[in-house]
């Protein structure tokens, strides 16, 4: 069986991306603390930040997943005309570049928003967007479809059996939540509420627009103000210690709520139909919400862009090119990465923890740090462009493996013998078995890379401040300058670059009936 | 007696009909190849699978516009018959009571349930801590308990190993007599048939057959029948 042994191909690969990414992470927290030259103190406003960063991300976890329940419960035992159009739509925000969300929060709840136009026609007064309330909500924008879609597969593991079980015996709405639903529940939120909190964990672009001064400031963002507005290595080498310690705890976390894998795979049948009645109407009404709370901001961003879409001065095309060419090397460096880890994952356990450590030092960690072992060398605009692909490779990374590992070992475990004693070569292992069985989870890591990547604004703020702007970049500094019709018209041009370049990869590499 | 009448099936490609009556009492096995239906028939009779055309009465009561849980039927699947995370003694309850509000009386006869299948002393377990025989005996506990006149099972022994399906089988036709229920019964032994069934009904070729006395039909197959046993 010549294809057991690891080819020494995937040994030497997956060894380059774990040196790399370990070289990523450890040297870039190194070279920031090394310049920290002993730093300035912690400072109230530093524990203010900590304290903000962890706030904002327990309440828009908390908020994401405990709207999520309803939708996903609805999703699941309702079949009505629109559904799958519905739950694709849904994904949409969380591919969505943050900016463009937060246009569409602006567009809806901002101070001439949507909802405040209608307060005040009504003589109510304006709420304000902007602080705790404007993050979280944004946060909630972006991340409600992710935490409806860990959600809706939990419902989804439930065995029909059950479901059928749960009928034969007359359990009401009370015996369902019971016994069925909130055993289900207990095992899938802890992860959702996990992962939700490791993402907002490290906000920094809706943090930089919604939040800011000292009561809404996360630690990636006061990052930033440390080097942009002070330029105090120190102070944000300091910060930078602190988010990368919070990260790790985090991850520590979320490996232990992670949910321990019950088999409980049911024969797909028809379960029986749902309850009506007052169900029925709540049902309705869950489903009806989320759309209007996650396709009305779409809707407007559109609404408001497309005029000035066609008018967009030059300086907004050239960067749009710019985000075109960092999403391609980022999707390139992606598939590269998350390949050698994934066939390395076949045969060790490493890949994965290392994977999901990816970017254990966050963006901005890493963006300082490598500002600072750059610049005595090189004018950093000039690495501006790879170091963006590289670091976004690195933050789709976890994504792209905990789609492809599980589906690689389940087909290594279904067919691996198979392939064995039919005496298949590596390559036509490789070919025939795990490649049909990967495409679509690698299309969608992929797609999902690509418009990760169009729409980051992060690592690249610390190497182009003197020209290589990429879109979202361009975007901020047209909503800064409120030159308002130009950044609503860039908007919708980021909106499309992402979802386009999402679901063109999905197509293309996933193959032609791929769905999300 | 329970009676289908012009019952039609349509799945997507798959269809079934069935014009048949099966006596009150009786003991049906339930045979054929496998995707020819067998589950298929006795998920239409519990309600899960839609009649396109056709009734299903019990003593000359329609049953197929109730809900599953207020048909006159008791069902076992192949798995999943018990929650994981309820004990061997709350999952035979909930044959009781959905919400688990136990009154002293009902818990003495699930009790005698577990007792008279023989489970006592496992009351706390959960069913990852059951071997297969128990998980099988508890979903017949739950049966007995419900002592509803007609018993569908779909093969929740294939698993079980040929003594201990002997022993389950044993199980069934006590519990059968004790409450005189019917019993309908998928299985792809013929020596099931024979041990517990006194009748056989044949599904195979997109037609549930009239239910035929077992010996005879085992012992003198028609063809299609035959070709399947082999």
């Amino acid at each position: 069986m010549p294809w057991r042994v690891e080819p020494r191909g995937v040994s030497l690969a997956a060894a380059l991306v774990a040196a790399v990414l370990v070289a990523l992470n450890l040297g870039a927290l190194g070279a920031v603390l090394w310049r920290a030259e002993g730093g300035g103190g912690w400072h109230a406003a530093d524990w203010a930040a900590l304290r903000f960063t962890l706030m904002q991300a327990v309440l828009s976890a908390l908020a994401s997943v405990a709207l999520a329940v309803p939708v996903a419960r609805a999703l699941a035992r309702r079949r009505f005309t629109g559904r799958r159009v519905l739950i694709v739509l849904m994904g949409a925000p969380f591919i969505l570049p943050v900016l463009v969300a937060v246009a569409g929060m602006l567009a809806v709840f901002g101070r001439n928003g949507l909802l405040n136009e209608g307060l005040a026609a009504l003589g109510l007064p304006r709420l304000g967007i902007y602080g705790l309330q404007g993050v979280v909500l944004a946060h909630v924008f972006l991340n409600l479809p992710l935490a409806v879609r860990l959600l809706l597969q939990g419902w989804a593991r439930i065995p029909a059996e059950h479901q059928r079980l749960a009928a034969a015996l007359g359990f009401g709405a009370r015996a369902r939540w019971r016994h069925i639903e909130a055993p289900m529940l207990a095992q899938v939120v802890p992860g959702a509420l996990a992962v939700v909190f490791l993402i907002c964990l490290t906000s920094f672009a809706v943090a930089l627009t919604l939040g800011g001064g000292p009561a809404a400031t996360t630690l990636e963002l006061a990052i930033w103000q440390a080097f942009r507005f002070d330029f105090d290595l120190g102070r944000a080498a300091l910060l930078a210690a602190a988010q990368a310690t919070l990260g790790l705890a985090a991850l520590l976390v979320l490996a232990f709520v992670t949910r321990i894998e019950v088999a409980q795979t049911g024969l797909d049948r028809v379960a029986p139909p749902p309850a009506g009645g007052l169900a029925r109407g709540f049902d309705a009404l869950a489903i009806l919400g989320a759309a209007v709370f996650l396709l009305v901001p779409l809707g407007m961003v559109l609404a408001r862009g497309l005029p000035h879409l066609a008018g967009l001065p030059v300086p907004v095309w050239l960067a749009a090119g710019r985000s075109v060419l960092v999403a391609t090397l980022s999707v390139v460096l992606l598939a590269a990465m998350a390949a050698a880890l994934t066939l390395a994952a076949l045969r060790h356990r490493w890949p994965e923890a290392l994977g999901m450590a990816a970017l254990t030092a966050s963006p901005l960690v890493i963006g300082t740090g490598l500002f600072v072992l750059v610049n005595p060398w090189v004018a950093p605009v000039h690495l501006a462009l790879p170091i963006t692909a590289l670091v976004n490779a690195a933050m789709a990374l976890p994504f792209a493996l905990r789609a492809l590992i599980p589906a690689a070992r389940r087909a290594e475990a279904d067919y691996a013998r198979l392939s064995a004693s039919l005496g298949l070569s590596a390559w036509a292992h490789g070919r025939l078995v795990l490649w049909p069985r990967l495409r679509r989870p690698a299309g969608l890591a992929l797609g999902l890379g690509a418009a990760l990547s169009m729409g980051d604004l992060g690592v690249i703020v610390f190497f182009a401040q003197t020209g290589a702007e990429t879109l979202p970049m361009q975007m901020h500094a047209l909503m800064g300058a409120f030159r308002s019709d130009d950044a609503a018209g860039a908007a919708v041009l980021l909106m499309a670059l992402a979802l386009g370049a999402f679901v063109g990869l999905e197509r293309l590499i996933g193959g032609r009936d791929a769905e999300t | 007696m329970l009676r289908l009448d012009g019952v039609q099936i349509e799945l997507g490609d798959f269809a079934l009909t069935a014009e048949l009556e099966v006596p009150q009492g009786a003991s049906v096995a339930v045979i054929g190849p496998s995707g020819a239906g067998k589950s298929t028939l006795l998920g239409a009779l519990a309600g899960f699978v839609p009649l396109k055309a056709g009734q299903i009465l019990w003593q000359g009561q329609r049953i197929d516009t109730l809900a599953p849980a207020q048909r006159p039927l008791s069902l076992l699947f192949q798995d999943n018959n018990l929650l994981p995370h309820l004990s061997l003694f709350d999952n035979v309850a909930l044959g009781l009571d959905p919400n688990l509000r136990l009154t002293t009386e009902q818990r003495a006869r699930i009790t005698r349930a577990l007792a008279e299948t023989g489970l006592d002393g496992l009351e706390s377990r959960k069913p990852a801590q059951l071997s297969g025989g128990q998980i099988g005996r508890a979903g017949l506990a739950r049966v007995l308990l419900r002592a509803r006149p007609l018993i569908l099972l779909d093969e929740p022994f294939a698993a079980l190993g040929p003594a201990l399906k002997a022993q389950m089988l044993d199980l069934v036709g006590r519990i059968v007599r004790q409450t005189g229920a019917t019993l309908l019964m998928v299985t792809h032994d013929p020596a099931d048939a024979r041990r517990l069934c006194d009748l056989t009904l044949v599904v195979a070729e997109g037609r549930a057959a009239p239910p035929e006395p077992t010996a005879a039909l085992l012992d003198a197959p028609p063809p299609g029948l035959a070709a399947y046993l082999g």
